[in-house]
């Protein structure tokens, strides 16, 4: 496979992956908007800006106001914002044109059609009342997507590449997400079992989609460690650490193929994972939370580096 | 105004069908016309969801744009389509003869039969392909003869296209979409298939494979200058049916004398590359050093019997309006024998008397560019207003030797459907030819593109044209 079809693939379900990470956010604020658990609705939108890591860029642009309507039209299709939904799925279908020819004519067409219908929906701004229904059509065509790949594509080295983009974009999603948050976490806060600590406990757990299978699993009781463990160490969690790194071995085990030596990409996969495996949630909190997620950035950052020097996305 | 102009592939005078459309104008008859509207719709959806769109050049955030389909076929008799074939495939043979003659002995010129102004003066000669002959000595491994009729057996080549004739995925889109829309039509008639053509494609590429290629399958890619061309479609399509690679230039490097495509294992070597970028924009260290595109070196490996380039560079020169009005004598030289297809009477402006004859005749005339392709920069008389003809006059009269002009062409019709019904509009026909050194295979079909709006000539996608399936009927 060329080189360049390779790196096209991955950024594709990289862009793919966070246009549902970004719609997920914005499911979330949206509930908690709903149910009112916060006294005031703006500052609840602002933590959902913070954890998109948009926050910078947004503060440019409307300085410090977090109007509902103005993040939920940013977080969706403001193109000034490279991880609004628009723009993602804009540019996962630019790559998507690009490599066209490695994807089955099912994967393409289920990104053009998301392409096509998410534009329409977007055009003009979306209010409070219609929110509802684009997020239910974002996450429909997201599923379209990844059931035509499952379904249709051949398990080769594309099949690869695509799966690698979408765990890499995960993996420093939930970190990320994790980060920003990370303090509410920590037991020395002051204000442990507020309903304050309670909603952001919530939003950690819904802005990965784990809200429902985390309560089921710890039958209802929610500590912040147990929150951590769930995220970073828990294999059965397709959003965890420990997953993503998990499948990001598996992949690149299956591109080394032969080589000898291994490719440096899977070596560093392989210690990230190793680090992940066999120890408990203690050991984390002990390194430091917020340590422990900054370095945990840092390492898929590198990882993704390594994988497009590897396998020569760029020359 | 009654009295007909234009000869009508679909109807007769008297309003019966044409033999070829009997089977379809009955079938049409039992139709709804709403629930074939409706069909028409339902075409433009399914084309925009498989991106079959084009980009239209120096509109920014223009959306992809469609090129309308019609749904109501063109259809050629076998008879008509055996006499077209004779044509096409005589006419490429001469067009390869003389190519080689020009790159090599130039024996037509020194037979007095061409004049040499028209090759020195040709842009698109190129002194780098002199003396070389390429694999299999096919220049134009692929051609899209432009035809247009003008009555029941009288058909011109408008043009050779023998560079980069685009369009063969609409042939092959249009009819898939005919298949699904109407599955009884093609149980009724026989029409013959034009699936194979991308299979043939990579048969035909394959065996003008370079003289140093001594494997079993040669490594085939397609060349595209990336996805903002306006034909990228075409070029994804292409690679995809025939399972080779699409390669951008970036991708490609030579390698100890092999053109190598950069994969995600190392380098790969390339056998034959079909290439839908423009000759200057192939080897930078050949023709164009200052520009950062193309592959440096690509030349040297093809001189070196290393690589085939499809088409050949340089082929460029056949599709110059001014060499075109000589075709017949072209075809006559290098066949011995009269060209089975005619030429439109065409006037070299660069020639006194014919320029005068032009300015005198403008509002009857259509007078084009010389190296002017896709409709751009021509004037069609009869629809021109007084004040465009003058300005007109005044380039002919400035630079005679870029232009030459043409009668305008009663170009036959075939209907549409419109919301009024049917509707008859001007058409013409691109062929698809591909040439390997052991045959001329042309594929029954081709891509008719039709002037949607009444009246006009002009049918060039660019200009606002559509397209239609082409049915040719089987004996």
């Amino acid at each position: 496979m060329l080189g360049r079809t390779a790196g096209g693939l991955f950024w594709m379900f990289r862009y793919l992956e966070r246009s549902e990470n970004t719609a997920r956010l914005l499911e979330t604020g949206f509930r908690i908007a709903l149910t009112g658990a916060q006294d005031s609705d703006d500052s609840e939108w602002e933590s959902i800006v913070s954890t998109a890591g948009v926050r910078p860029a947004y503060v440019a642009k409307f300085d410090d106001d977090f109007d509902q309507a103005t993040v939920i039209n940013y977080l969706l299709r403001d193109r000034d914002n490279p991880s609004s939904v628009m723009s993602c799925i804009e540019a996962a279908r630019s790559n998507a044109r690009m490599v066209r020819t490695a994807l089955s004519s099912e994967v393409w067409e289920a990104v053009n059609e998301a392409w096509m219908t998410l534009k329409d929906q977007m055009k003009r701004p979306v209010s409070m009342k219609n929110l509802a229904e684009v997020l239910t059509s974002i996450r429909q065509h997201s599923s379209l997507v990844r059931g035509a790949l499952h379904g249709t594509m051949l398990r080769n080295d594309i099949f690869d590449f695509a799966r690698l983009g979408t765990y890499i974009e995960r993996a420093d999603n939930t970190s990320r997400i994790l980060d920003i948050k990370y303090y509410v976490l920590l037991p020395s806060a002051a204000y442990v079992g507020s309903s304050m600590d309670n909603a952001q406990w919530e939003t950690i757990l819904r802005s990965v989609s784990a809200f429902r299978s985390f309560r089921w699993l710890n039958e209802g009781e929610v500590t912040p460690m147990a929150i951590a463990d769930f995220m970073i160490l828990d294999k059965r969690m397709p959003r965890s650490l420990a997953f993503c790194h998990s499948k990001i071995v598996g992949n690149l085990s299956y591109l080394n193929h032969d080589a000898d030596p291994e490719l440096p990409c899977l070596t560093q996969a392989s210690q990230i994972h190793a680090r992940l495996s066999g120890r408990d949630i203690d050991s984390v909190f002990d390194e430091g939370l917020h340590e422990f997620l900054k370095s945990a950035i840092a390492d898929t950052g590198r990882l993704a580096a390594q994988i497009q020097e590897d396998f020569r996305f760029y020359g | 105004m009654t009295e007909r102009r234009f000869f009508d592939e679909m109807a007769l005078q008297g309003g019966d069908p044409r033999v070829p459309y009997a089977d379809y104008a009955r079938w049409f008859s039992n139709e709804d016309p709403k629930s074939l509207l409706k069909k028409s719709a339902e075409a433009e959806t399914f084309f925009r969801r498989i991106g079959i769109t084009f980009n239209v050049y120096g509109q920014k955030d223009a959306d992809e744009r469609l090129i309308p389909f019609d749904i109501v076929p063109r259809i050629i008799s076998a008879s008509e389509w055996r006499v077209l074939e004779k044509g096409i495939d005589q006419r490429v043979r001469a067009l390869n003869a003389f190519l080689a003659d020009i790159y090599n002995k130039q024996e037509i010129l020194k037979a007095g039969r061409l004049p040499e102004h028209i090759i020195s003066r040709n842009a698109a000669f190129l002194p780098q392909m002199i003396g070389m002959t390429p694999p299999g000595g096919v220049y134009t491994h692929i051609v899209g003869t432009d035809l247009v009729r003008t009555g029941e057996n009288e058909f011109y080549v408008l043009e050779d296209n023998a560079r980069t004739p685009s369009g063969v995925s609409y042939m092959l889109e249009n009819r898939e979409t005919m298949l699904q829309m109407f599955p009884e039509l093609f149980t009724k008639m026989k029409v013959r298939p034009v699936s194979s053509y991308p299979a043939e494609l990579r048969r035909s590429l394959g065996e003008c494979a370079p003289p140093n290629f001594d494997g079993t399958k040669p490594a085939v890619a397609v060349l595209t200058p990336g996805i903002h061309n306006s034909a990228y479609f075409e070029h994804s399509f292409l690679a995809d049916h025939m399972g080779a690679e699409l390669v951008e230039a970036s991708d490609l490097r030579v390698v100890d004398g092999r053109v190598q495509m950069r994969t995600t294992r190392g380098y790969k070597a390339l056998d034959v590359i079909y290439r839908r970028v423009d000759d200057e924009y192939l080897d930078p260290l050949t023709f164009n050093p200052d520009s950062l595109l193309g592959v440096p070196g690509i030349m040297d490996a093809y001189r070196a019997g290393n690589i085939t380039i499809a088409n050949a560079p340089g082929t460029g020169i056949a599709d110059d309006k001014a060499l075109y009005s000589y075709m017949p004598d072209i075809v006559e030289f290098y066949t011995g024998e009269k060209a089975i297809l005619q030429n439109v009477p065409t006037w070299r402006c660069s020639e006194e008397e014919s320029l005068k004859y032009v300015l005198d005749n403008l509002a009857d005339l259509v007078v084009k560019e010389v190296h002017g392709s896709g409709g751009y920069g021509m004037l069609v008389g009869p629809a021109a207003s007084k004040k465009e003809l003058k300005a007109f006059e005044a380039k002919l009269r400035a630079r005679p030797d870029n232009y030459v002009a043409q009668p305008t062409l009663a170009l036959s019709t075939v209907p549409i459907m419109t919301k009024a019904g049917l509707a008859p509009r001007h058409v013409d026909l691109r062929p698809f030819v591909l040439v390997s050194p052991k045959r001329v295979h042309i594929t029954a079909g081709g891509l008719t593109r039709v002037a949607l709006k009444e009246g006009s000539l002009v049918v060039n996608s660019s200009q606002g044209g559509g397209t239609k399936d082409t049915w040719v009927l089987g004996d």
